[in-house]
C-alpha cells in the first residue's frame, strides 16, 4: 500500500515536471543571415530609431563607456546582478541572427531566438502591448546599426534562479502577453498616450511597486518605488508635491526635463525626458494628458495658487541678518540659485515646491545635492554642481533638515545621517 | 579629449573628468579674470556662467559641463562695458577687488531673472558671495544703478 502511494506520488512528480517543462519549452526559431541594412526602409528605420529613443533601449543596453546597444550594463536586483545583453546585429554576439519574427517573440513573448527564457529585467511585460507596426520598425532599426562584438557578461544571479526554465513559473503567476487595446470612451490622445506609458515607455517599470518577486503590482499601478536608491515618485494622488500635476506641469518636465512647480528631472529620469525628445511632441503631450488624467489632476489644479502662494511667502527667509547657523549654511550653499520671490522660475527651481524635499524618503535630495545634475541632464545646458566634496554628511543632514522645517509643513526625515553616509558611500564604491 | 564652449569658442583640452571647470577656465585656457576662493561653492568668487546661469566652477566637474555654453568674466560682454561693469567703475565698487568678477557674474544672472531687484531679492541672490572688504553696501547700489541702464535700454 505504501509503495503504491510512494509511486503514485513520484509519477505525480515527475508528470508535473513534465507539464512544466512544456510549459516552459519555446522552440528555437532558425538562425538567420543578418540582413543587408538596405534591405529596409529608410522610414521604417527613421520610426524605429524614434521608437527606440521613447523605450530607452539605449540606457539599459549600453555600459558606462561603451558602445551603444553592446549591453553590459550591470542592473542591481533583489536577485542578484544582472548584465543587459548586446542587441546589435553581430550575428555571433548580439541578434544579427534574429529573424524578425524571432525578434517579435522576444518583444511580445520574453522569449530569445534560442527558445531560452529572458529575465523580465527585460521589460517585455510591457513590450507585450506594443504593435506589431512598432515592433517591425524597431527590428529595422537595430538591425541598420553597426554590429559590435560584446559577448553576454555572465549574471551574477545565485541558484536555483539562474535557471531560465522556471521562469515559467513567473510568467505563469505573473505575465499577461496580448497588444494594447485602446478604450473607446477616451479620446485618440489618451490612448495614444496609455500606449506609449503601459507599452514603449514601461513607465510602470520604475513608478509601480514590485512584489517580493519582482513582478509589478497589478493593484498599485504607480504607487511609487525606489529604483537605484532613488525614488520615482508615485504617479498618483499620493504623490506628496505641493502643487498637482497637471497636463501642462507634465508635458513641460517631460519635454524640456524641467517645471517650475516641481523642479528639474535628475537621476535615472533625466535619460527618461532625453530620450522622450526622439518622439514626436504630440506623442509626449500624449504620455503628460494619459498621467494628468490618471491622478485626476484637473480636479486639484485649482490647489496649485496656494501651494505657489506658500512657497513664495517663503522668499524673505533666505535674506536679512540671520543668526540661525542652518539659514546661513542654506543662504551660502544654496540661495543664489534657488531663491524666488513673487513667482518660481523654472531656472530657480524652487525647493518649497520640489518633490524632492516632499517625499517621505530623503534620497532624491541627497542624491542630488551629493551629485549635482550635470548640463546634459534637467534644465538643458544647465549645472548644479556636486557639493558631494563641499558638505560634510552633516553638512547636508543640517541643510535637508532646515528646509524641511521651514519649508513645508512635513515632520523632519528620520536616520538623514545614515541614509547620507550609505548614500555617499555608495557612489564613493561606484567610482572608477 | 573634450571639448569646451568658453565665451563663445570652442577650446580642446585633455584633463579628467572630475576637474573642476575653475582649474581648466585658469590653468589650462588661461582666463585668469575667475577667482579660486574657498575651494567648497560656498564664497561666489569662481562664479561663471554655463548655460547663462550663475555656476560655482570650483565645484563643478568638466565633465558635467558637457557643450554648454560656459561664460566667464572675460566673456560677459565684448568690450567690458556691460551695465554692471560701468556701475561698478562709477561707483567705485571694488576694494581689493578679489571678489568681483564672482559678484559681477552673479549680478548679471540676477539681472535677467529679476529686472527690479528689491534689496531682499539682492541679499536672498547675493548672499553666497562673500566680500571681505564690506562693499555689500556698494555692490548692492551697483546692482541697482546697473538695472535701472538696462532697463532703460530695452524700455529706452
Amino acid at each position: 500500500m505504501r509503495k503504491r502511494l510512494l509511486i503514485s506520488v513520484i509519477a505525480l512528480g515527475i508528470l508535473g515536471i513534465l507539464g512544466f517543462g512544456a510549459l516552459a519549452w519555446r522552440p528555437a526559431i532558425a538562425p538567420i543571415a543578418p540582413p543587408a541594412p538596405g534591405a529596409f526602409a529608410r522610414d521604417l528605420v527613421t520610426k524605429g530609431a524614434a521608437l527606440a529613443a521613447g523605450g530607452f533601449c539605449a540606457e539599459c543596453h549600453t555600459a558606462k563607456g561603451g558602445a551603444e546597444f553592446a549591453g553590459g550594463y550591470a542592473m542591481a536586483t533583489p536577485f542578484g546582478v544582472l548584465y543587459s545583453t548586446n542587441i546589435t546585429p553581430d550575428p555571433e554576439t548580439g541578434i544579427g541572427s534574429w529573424s524578425e519574427r524571432a525578434f517579435a517573440r522576444a518583444m511580445h513573448e520574453g522569449v530569445a531566438r534560442d527558445g531560452s527564457l529572458l529575465f523580465p529585467a527585460f521589460p517585455y511585460d510591457h513590450f507585450s502591448r506594443l504593435s506589431d507596426e512598432d515592433v517591425q520598425a524597431l527590428y529595422a532599426y537595430f538591425m541598420t546599426r553597426a554590429p559590435v562584438r560584446a559577448a553576454a557578461h555572465e549574471n551574477g544571479l545565485p541558484f536555483p534562479l539562474n535557471v531560465r526554465y522556471l521562469q515559467a513559473g513567473w510568467r505563469l503567476l505573473f505575465f499577461r502577453p496580448g497588444r494594447f487595446k485602446a478604450d473607446a470612451a477616451k479620446s485618440a490622445e489618451w490612448n495614444r498616450g496609455a500606449y506609449l506609458a503601459e507599452g514603449l515607455s514601461h513607465c510602470g517599470a520604475c513608478h509601480t511597486p514590485r512584489n517580493l518577486l519582482g513582478a509589478e503590482k497589478t493593484g498599485d499601478s504607480y504607487a511609487g518605488a525606489v529604483v537605484d536608491d532613488w525614488v520615482a515618485p508615485p504617479l498618483t494622488a499620493a504623490d506628496p508635491a505641493p502643487a498637482p500635476w497637471t497636463e501642462r506641469e507634465l508635458d513641460a518636465y517631460l519635454r524640456n526635463g524641467v517645471s517650475d512647480l516641481h523642479g528639474s528631472a535628475a537621476g535615472p529620469m533625466a535619460p527618461v525626458v532625453q530620450g522622450l525628445a526622439g518622439l514626436p511632441a504630440s506623442d509626449v503631450r500624449a504620455i503628460a494628458l494619459y498621467f494628468a488624467d490618471f491622478d485626476h489632476a484637473a480636479e486639484r489644479a485649482s490647489s496649485t495658487g496656494a501651494a505657489v502662494a506658500r512657497a513664495m511667502s517663503y522668499a524673505p527667509l533666505g535674506t536679512g541678518q540671520q543668526t540661525d547657523p542652518d539659514a546661513r549654511l542654506y543662504m551660502a550653499a544654496c540661495a543664489s540659485c534657488h531663491y524666488n520671490a513673487g513667482a518660481p522660475l523654472a531656472v530657480r527651481p524652487d525647493l518649497a515646491l520640489n518633490t524632492a524635499l516632499n517625499l517621505p524618503d530623503p534620497s532624491n535630495f541627497i542624491e542630488v545635492v551629493l551629485h549635482g545634475i550635470d548640463a546634459g541632464d534637467g534644465i538643458p545646458g544647465v549645472v548644479m554642481p556636486s557639493f558631494g566634496h563641499a558638505l560634510s554628511d552633516a553638512d547636508i543632514a543640517r541643510i535637508a533638515t532646515y528646509l524641511r522645517r521651514t519649508r513645508t509643513t512635513l515632520p523632519s526625515w528620520p536616520d538623514l545621517d545614515k541614509r547620507i553616509a550609505t548614500l555617499r558611500a555608495k557612489s564613493q564604491a561606484s567610482e572608477p | 579629449m573634450t571639448t569646451l564652449r568658453i565665451n563663445g569658442r570652442a577650446v580642446t583640452i585633455e584633463v579628467e573628468d572630475d576637474t573642476p571647470l575653475l582649474w581648466v577656465i585658469r590653468d589650462v585656457v588661461g582666463l585668469t579674470g575667475t577667482k579660486f576662493g574657498c575651494g567648497i561653492g560656498m564664497c561666489g568668487a569662481c562664479t561663471v556662467h554655463v548655460g547663462g546661469r550663475p555656476t560655482r566652477s570650483c565645484i563643478t566637474s568638466v565633465s558635467s559641463v558637457g557643450n554648454a555654453e560656459v561664460t566667464t568674466i572675460e566673456g560677459l560682454d565684448p568690450h567690458g562695458q556691460h551695465p554692471l561693469q560701468r556701475a561698478w567703475i562709477n561707483l567705485q565698487v571694488p576694494q581689493c577687488g578679489y571678489c568681483q568678477s564672482g559678484q559681477i557674474m552673479q549680478a548679471a544672472a540676477l539681472l535677467k531673472d529679476f529686472p527690479a531687484p528689491s534689496d531682499q531679492d539682492i541679499d536672498g541672490v547675493m548672499t553666497g558671495n562673500l566680500c571681505r572688504c564690506m562693499t555689500y553696501v556698494r555692490i548692492r547700489k551697483a546692482i541697482k544703478q546697473a538695472a535701472a541702464a538696462l532697463r532703460e535700454r530695452e524700455h529706452g
